[in-house]
């Protein structure tokens, strides 16, 4: 019997019993729904963390003011001021740092026209678009010379040139910050949530010796809140934090067996630590999701047994008028592949449906990729393999006078 | 794999050879017990043969057709069809003889449940390796020559029990075999329907001289054989041509 000709026999015995091969199949749509689902939600989860990773900028190290507190660090608390514009510059000249961006910040109000918006101000250098790995909307970044005679031009983050200009273009117009004019140079792209959740679109930037000479003010000049340095390359990241330490140390004169009044962090590891964490979750979420395909798998081997019993006389026919036992064996086992091949297709469309309604409803980016929908595709007939073959083995193997007596 | 002869020789169709079958069962103390079913069977049965087996109920006529009929095996003894050990044959050249060679027939008919009739006609044909559509067509013609050509597409249990059997005599025959089998065929049948269904049997022996082999209890169904063989608790007892003078076999 060829192949197609058994395919045939497969199908009319699962339409003889469309009930029982609708709620086996079930088990399977189940399954493999769930796993694309949870695949999705966790391949989005990695996107996005991924996504916003990148957008930080690569090889960054944050140095704040202030010794390392047990419980993690914070952005140095007002009340320590001891990193100053010049540690940044001198930091800058180590062979393994490429640049520095040192950070005052504070909260304003913006004025344009009648439209007012409050908002955080940055006071910072050019450098800083560059390491944060800012994109320009429209307009360009401030200049060093800006910088050096504390011009009053500002960038806009997207967020806060909605909110003032709606579909007007902010470069080239005018704002007011703290009622003295600002000239807005440039609107930055969206960027969206830090890894901490932060939305990083609502805020302006101005050169850091403005903000300090004519917005924010600053009762210890030349401090800084923190600074960003970007590391030469991602091998010298270590490097580059050990001499960071040492020059800081030596420049703020602190006598050895003293702690550091400073502390420097890698966000590159936290980072990879953020990209662990979304990579076991959608570990675990995807074994959560094989278990209840693995339990469809066994309902359908359950299923196809009580099948070869039911049908063993059937099969003691069909051994009399000249079925051999591979096509037996192929018969039922193709049943079974039918069965979840078919649960399989009906679950991936189910799995990508609700994957959709989520990422409406949640508001969450989800993520299908055709490897996805290959691999649910190979697992759903593996299951139909591994086990269809027990069953079909076992009805191949009857003795054919045995399954013709069997009442 | 060749096929079985069908022109006459000396050698036979089947051959037995001192053939035995005992079932082993475990009784309620879980220990073994034997019976044996059939002892020392010699019988030969030439190509183009007759044959209607006789005996009591218990007696072994339907262990001894379902080893002529390899879907059983005994359990010492030989059995050749057509010059082949079948003992030395592999279960997929059994399934082929079963396919080619050997057409069954059976009392409860077995037909295969929410099947056409069409299709359980066909079938053989299928396991033989041709396609659906002209496995169709030919079983088609062979219900013609059934006189069932307007139940072809009807299930067995649309079908009258002399229907249902003219249905498997057409399965049987599809793939022409040169053996018919057939254990109580009208056991389940009316003595017209019966009769009707032995000359069916009659003409198949006579015009293609294909051998037919029978298990009965009636003597009006065996009289259409041409031999006659009892068998009395595993023992061939009488082996005779049905017209000819009874001989007593050896074995008592
Ligand atoms: N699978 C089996 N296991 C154990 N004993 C069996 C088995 N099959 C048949 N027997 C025994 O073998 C003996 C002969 O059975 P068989 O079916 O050949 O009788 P029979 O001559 O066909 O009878 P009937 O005319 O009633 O059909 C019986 O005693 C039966 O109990
Ligand atoms: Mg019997």
């Amino acid at each position: 019997m060829n192949l197609s000709a058994i395919f045939g026999e497969a199908l009319r015995a699962l339409r003889q019993n469309r009930l029982r091969t609708g709620l086996t199949m079930l088990g399977m749509i189940i399954g493999v729904a769930a796993v694309v689902l949870m695949l999705s939600i966790g391949q989005g989860a990695r996107t996005k963390i991924n996504e916003t990773i990148a957008a930080m900028g690569s090889n960054l190290l944050l140095v704040v003011p202030g010794a390392t507190s047990s419980g993690g660090f914070s952005f140095g608390s007002g009340s320590v001021r001891t990193l100053t514009i010049n540690d940044a510059n001198a930091i800058a000249e180590l062979s393994s740092v490429r640049s520095t961006a040192p950070v005052t910040s504070g909260t304003v109000q913006l004025n344009y026209t009648t439209k007012n918006w409050n908002t955080l101000i940055t006071g910072t250098t050019p450098e800083y678009f560059d390491v944060g790995n800012w994109a320009m909307e429209s307009g360009t970044a401030f200049t060093e010379s800006e910088v050096r005679s504390a011009a009053r031009v500002v960038v806009l983050g997207s967020i806060t040139a909605k909110s003032l200009f709606g579909d007007e273009e902010p470069v080239g117009k005018t704002v007011r910050i703290t009622n003295r004019p600002f000239l807005v140079v440039g609107v930055l792209m969206a960027k969206g949530q830090s890894l901490t959740g932060r939305d990083q679109d609502d805020n302006v930037f101005v050169p850091i010796s403005t903000s300090e000479r004519q917005i924010t003010g600053n009762q210890f000049p030349g401090s800084i809140r923190y600074m960003l340095v970007q590391g030469a390359s991602a091998e010298e990241m270590d490097l580059a934090e050990i001499e960071i330490t040492q020059l800081l140390r030596q420049r703020h004169r602190i006598p050895n067996g003293k702690d550091n009044d400073f502390t420097v962090r890698n966000l590159t590891a936290i980072a990879d630590v953020a990209t662990d964490a979304a990579k076991v979750m959608s570990i675990v979420l995807g074994a959560i999701a094989s278990v209840s395909l693995l339990v469809g798998g066994i309902g359908i081997m359950n299923i196809m047994l009580v099948s070869v019993t039911e049908r063993t006389r059937e099969i003691g026919i069909r051994m009399a008028i000249g079925a051999n036992q591979r096509a037996i064996l192929t018969q039922f086992l193709l049943e079974a592949m039918m069965i979840c091949i078919m649960g399989g297709l009906i679950g991936l469309l189910i799995g990508i449906g609700g994957a959709w309604l989520v990422s409406q409803v949640a508001d969450m980016l989800i993520v299908i990729t055709l490897g996805m929908i290959g691999l649910a595709f190979l697992f759903s007939s593996a299951v139909g393999i591994f086990f269809g073959f027990y069953p079909a083995q076992k009805a191949a193997s009857l003795k054919p006078v045995d399954a013709l007596r069997y009442e | 794999m060749s096929s079985i002869q069908t022109t006459h020789s000396t050698q036979s169709l089947i051959q037995l050879e001192q053939l035995c079958k005992s079932y082993s069962l475990q009784d309620v103390h879980g220990q073994t017990i034997t019976t044996q079913v059939l002892y020392h069977i010699n019988l030969a049965i030439h190509q183009g043969e007759f044959v209607a087996i006789m005996g009591h109920s218990g007696s072994g006529k339907s262990t001894l057709m379902n080893i002529l009929g390899c879907l059983d095996t005994p359990t010492s003894g030989s059995y050749w069809l057509s010059g082949k050990n079948v003992a030395a044959l592999s279960s997929n050249e059994l399934a082929q003889i079963r396919n080619r060679n050997i057409g069954f027939v059976f009392q409860g008919f077995n037909l295969l449940k929410r099947m056409t009739a069409l299709d359980n006609v066909a079938t053989p044909l299928l396991y033989a390796g041709i396609s659906r559509s002209r496995s169709r067509k030919q079983a088609l013609e062979f219900l013609r020559h059934t006189g069932l050509e307007d139940f072809a597409m009807h299930q067995p249990n649309q079908l009258s029990g002399g229907q249902q059997q003219r249905v498997a005599i057409s399965r049987a025959l599809i793939n022409h075999p040169s053996l018919i089998l057939a254990d109580e065929p009208t056991g389940n049948l009316d003595s017209q329907t019966s009769n009707d269904i032995m000359q069916l049997f009659e003409k198949l022996n006579r015009d293609q001289g294909i051998t037919i082999v029978l298990v009965t209890h009636e003597d009006d169904i065996a009289a259409y054989a041409k031999r006659l063989i009892h068998l009395k608790d595993g023992h061939v007892t009488i082996d005779k041509n049905n017209t000819g003078v009874t001989a007593l076999h050896e074995t008592f």
